[in-house]
């Protein structure tokens, strides 16, 4: 039987292997990569959510309509985020993030 | 879906999305992000939410990726290998991310209704695209055109970020 704890678990993981991946990689792609990974571990627990808190039968719809508008947004992030990266890249010939310090402290 | 379906595709999209931060081939990476989501689609599924799935079969397995893979295409990232590993760095990564880890398992441990199963679902009723078509146009009608007015603004912005200066 599959309970709402393990739907947690699976995402929290997915979320702790983004996280993970953000600190670990210094390649600017795979950091956004793991973003999105992180993005959908949340979208996953709210659909978890919603599906758990069905009332009559008919899952609470408000949670999917958030995950809807959730992927909208990260849709749009995508496609400003690696249009960032490719002006980034024709500056510096780089996609590292050590190579790429002005701004560090 | 059956506990085994459950379990087959959870540990599908951990298995590539680790295969994304471990990959050192950018391409390689972007590939295992594809199955990644599509385990992650078959999740939203088994959760009744059909019309989640596939959304994100279209705009994540999709546009998302094509978009990773075209970027990934534009800029020559084959110097990343030669490159090697910073192990003090990779160590602390791993260590904040498992003491993240620790701390969701911690809290869903203590998590109340983490043990109930799902409550059981009207099944002739369940219309999941009318359902949220409904809910976002009826209630959620100025977020969603908002939204509409974001996606327009992303639009322009990539278009100006990838015009050349003129010289």
């Amino acid at each position: 039987m599959v309970t709402l704890g393990d739907y947690l678990i699976v995402s929290g993981l997915l979320f702790a292997i983004g996280f993970a991946g953000v600190m670990l990689r210094r390649n600017i792609i795979i950091i956004f990569m793991c973003l999105e990974l992180m993005l959908n571990a949340a979208n996953l627990s709210l659909v978890a959510f919603s599906r758990f808190r069905a009332e009559a039968g008919v899952p609470d719809y408000n949670a999917q309509v958030f995950v809807f508008f959730i992927i909208t947004v990260a849709a749009a992030e995508v496609a400003v985020g690696l249009a960032i990266i490719v002006a980034l890249y024709r500056a510096r010939q780089t996609t590292h993030v050590e190579d790429i310090a002005s701004l560090k402290f | 879906m059956p506990a085994f379906l459950f379990w087959f595709f959870a540990t599908l999209m951990l298995a590539f999305g680790a295969a994304v931060v471990v990959n050192r081939n950018p391409v390689a990476s972007a590939l295992s992000l594809v199955v990644s989501f599509l385990g992650l689609a078959a999740l939203f599924m088994s959760l009744d939410a059909y019309f989640i799935g596939i959304i994100q079969i279209l705009v994540y397995a999709g546009a998302v990726m094509v978009l990773f893979l075209f970027i990934i295409m534009l800029l020559d990232l084959r110097a990343e290998k030669l490159r090697r590993i910073n192990w003090p760095a990779s160590a602390g990564g791993i260590a904040v991310a498992l003491a993240l880890a620790v701390q969701i398992f911690y809290v869903i441990g203590n998590f109340r209704f983490a043990r109930q199963p799902f409550p059981p679902l009207a099944r002739s009723t369940i219309d999941d695209v009318h359902n949220v078509g409904s809910l976002l146009f009826e209630n959620y009608n100025l977020p969603f055109q908002i939204i509409g007015v974001l996606v327009l603004v992303a639009t322009v912005g990539v278009v100006v970020l990838s015009k050349r200066e003129p010289k």
